[in-house]
């Protein structure tokens, strides 16, 4: 077999165009990964264009809220890029220096101040954005959403404690600025004591009932109110999140995108090399000569499959080191990585044996490989729960059936603590490599026929 | 003694070999002649052990067996040399360079032993080809068409290496071809196939007497036209 393994890895030699590429993925999947991980910006970049006016303030009742900082909340949320004008948020969208822009018009606090009116106007923004990107324009709208819930929040927390501290002058008492006036509230609990001192000097007669009455009026209002001032706190965040995680600790977001980057690496290398250099012994006639004794077609098999575990280990290393330049790998796991990569490798190069023999040609092969390994990849991608019961169900086979899936999910517990075990994932990938080995051995068969 | 007793192969529906009988002695060049899907190639390889047989039994001598395909089987991408070492390794040869060496000197291809192959004309890599399947040192070489795309003067030169192998080394010499000057020429014997049937086998002056018999009109014309005409005469 070493004598095999020599020859393949001399015609690789050869091949300029194939070496490059072998060299060339891992290194540029390496710097992209490296520079996506490492100089994404966390908030997403927004023209915006203020036209309210600095002294506006929202009112509740007779009473101006203080300033909200509606532009400052904003530019702590996204990145944001000051416009002077409409054309200026406008230009920013469309050369994509700005992934949208937030208009926010001169007459937003009249609008809002008019909800406590009785001709209220619903107060607008208006979001300019570039839609020629569907993905593009889906991040967007979450973005804009989350940011008006947040703005609706905030609105909403103002005048829900403004209307809880008038709850509280009618309930208490107090003072209050009308017009520049302070105004002196005698609250109800101090007009009940009144009535009560009041009552007390009074004789029995129709008059105390009436004061009796409005003693027992202004108790009921009390309780009522009292009731009312948590319900009105509670108005503006009526339901609470309390996050429960069953299983596990998934790994850092950075951990997973270099499982995915080197787990496609090693999917395409390792399927590519094993399938074409199978059908590469067809093309060149030379598998019948060596099936005549030399070596037997499983031996064969098997030393594809380890010309591509060898290959994609070495490649894999390489993008990993690629990306140590831009995010620090746990390099005491180095051992469970190689683990990872030549269990990944063996099923994937099992995987690439089949599709090789049953292709038998290089270039239906190379066309099959791609064809076979793409889509399953995305889809391994696709998280469970994201698409429709149906959907998710024929996904998780499909994925369950192709060793990508769970070579990534070794290749994620392999570089990080807090990803998924390695056992469960490795007896999957053992399952498969024996499954797509004996059907490769199979598709040998008729490998010699024309 | 190669021996092959009614052997039957068949691709679906399709009788590829029916019945055929077949024997070749030790220092023997047997010629294997007939129309295009007369079954030569089906023939050679179910001698060289790479097809199985439907029917019938194949004996063959102590001793490899070689097999030159048609199409030559190597690697494009690597030297001559490089070739001749990996099937010398693979073939367990105890020292594979002095083998390699020795078939580049019994080729004629030692001052191009570096060059790979892809470069090399059809002609050279046939030899190389054949040179592969002699390494085995086999008492039974099975060469199918092993002229095809050469020019005269390489076919010449090959032809002269195989009587070589079969005059001084007794090697037994089994080769498939649609040339039949080139079979009357080298064939010390001739198999002649038409539709997966032995139609003829004996030396050729003993076909021409056939033809002579049995197509009396082409029995003065040349070798391919008389063998064209018993071809007719028996239905094919």
């Amino acid at each position: 077999m070493r004598w095999l393994l020599l020859k393949d890895l001399q015609i690789l030699r050869r091949s300029p165009l194939q070496s490059t590429l072998l060299v060339a993925w891992p290194v540029s999947i390496a710097i992209l990964v490296g520079l996506a991980i490492s100089g994404t910006p966390d908030k997403p970049r927004v023209a915006l264009l203020n036209e309210v006016p600095g002294d506006a303030r929202v009112t509740v009742g007779t009473r101006q809220l203080p300033r909200i900082g509606v532009e400052e909340r904003i530019c702590a949320r996204v990145e944001c890029l000051l416009v002077e004008s409409r054309g200026e948020a406008d230009e920013a969208v469309r050369s994509g220096d700005a992934l949208a822009a937030l208009v926010l018009p001169a007459d937003l606090v009249d609008r809002i101040n008019s909800l406590s009116t009785p001709s209220p106007t619903t107060p607008q923004v208006e979001v300019i954005v570039n839609e020629e990107d569907p993905v593009r324009a889906r991040l967007v709208n979450d973005r804009i959403d989350a940011l008006l819930a947040q703005a609706n929040l905030v609105i909403g927390r103002r005048i829900a404690s403004e209307g809880g501290r008038f709850l509280g002058l009618v309930l208490d008492g107090g003072e209050i600025e009308v017009l520049g006036q302070t105004v002196e509230i005698l609250g109800l609990r101090r007009a009940a004591r009144i009535l009560e001192r009041v009552r007390s000097r009074l004789p029995a007669g129709e008059l105390r009932d009436s004061v009796d009455t409005g003693i027992r009026f202004t108790k009921l209002a009390r309780d009522n109110l009292d009731t009312a001032v948590p319900l009105l706190r509670r108005l503006s965040q009526p339901i609470a999140v309390e996050k429960r995680v069953v299983e596990g600790a998934s790994p850092p977001l950075e951990s997973f995108a270099i499982a995915v980057a080197a787990t496609f690496t090693l999917a395409f290398v390792v399927v590519l090399l094993v399938a074409g250099s199978l059908a590469l012994e067809r093309e060149e006639n030379a598998f019948p000569r060596l099936t005549r004794g030399l070596v037997s077609p499983a031996g064969l098999l098997g030393e594809k499959v380890a010309l591509g575990a060898a290959v994609g280990l070495v490649v894999t290393l390489l993008m990993l080191a690629g990306l140590a330049f831009f995010v620090p790998l746990h390099w005491s796991r180095f051992g469970l990585w190689l683990v990872a990569i030549l269990a990944g490798a063996g099923a994937l190069g099992a995987a690439g044996a089949a599709l090789g023999a049953a292709a038998r040609e290089v270039r239906a092969v190379s066309l099959l490989a791609f064809m076979v390994t793409l889509p399953v990849a995305l889809l391994s991608l696709v998280p469970s729960g994201a698409v429709g019961v149906a959907a998710d169900d024929a996904i998780g086979v499909v994925t369950a059936l192709f060793p990508f899936k769970p070579a990534l999910r070794a290749m994620t517990g392999a570089l990080d603590p807090a990803g998924p075990g390695l056992g469960p994932a490795l007896l999957h990938l053992a399952a498969l490599a024996g499954a797509y080995g004996l059907l490769a051995r199979v598709a040998l068969r008729r490998f010699g026929s024309v | 003694m190669l021996e092959a007793r009614e052997l039957v192969k068949r691709f679906g529906e399709r009788e590829a070999l029916r019945g055929v009988d077949f024997e070749a002695a030790a220092g023997e060049l047997v010629a294997v002649i007939g129309p295009n899907g007369a079954g030569k190639t089906t023939l050679l390889s179910i001698l060289a052990g790479i097809s199985a047989v439907d029917g019938g039994e194949v004996h063959v001598p102590e001793g490899e067996v070689g097999w030159v395909p048609q199409q030559a089987a190597l690697y494009r991408r690597l030297t001559v040399e490089e070739n001749l070492l990996l099937f010398a390794r693979l073939e367990r040869h105890p020292d594979p360079h002095a083998s390699a060496a020795e078939m580049l000197e019994l080729t004629g291809l030692a001052d191009r032993r570096e060059e790979i192959v892809a470069r090399l004309s059809g002609g050279n890599q046939q030899r190389i080809n054949i040179a592969i399947g002699l390494l085995a040192r086999p008492s039974v070489l099975l060469l199918d068409e092993p002229s095809v795309g050469l020019d005269p003067r390489q076919r010449a030169r090959l032809w002269e290496f195989v009587s070589g192998l079969v005059s001084e080394a007794g090697t037994t010499v089994i080769f498939s071809t649609h040339d039949i000057q080139e079979a009357e020429r080298y064939g010390g014997r001739l198999l002649v196939l038409a539709d997966g049937e032995a139609l003829f086998d004996g030396s050729p002056d003993e076909l021409r007497e056939a033809v002579r018999r049995e197509a009396r009109e082409a029995a003065d014309q040349d070798f391919e036209t008389a063998f064209v005409a018993f071809l007719h005469h028996r239905g094919h």
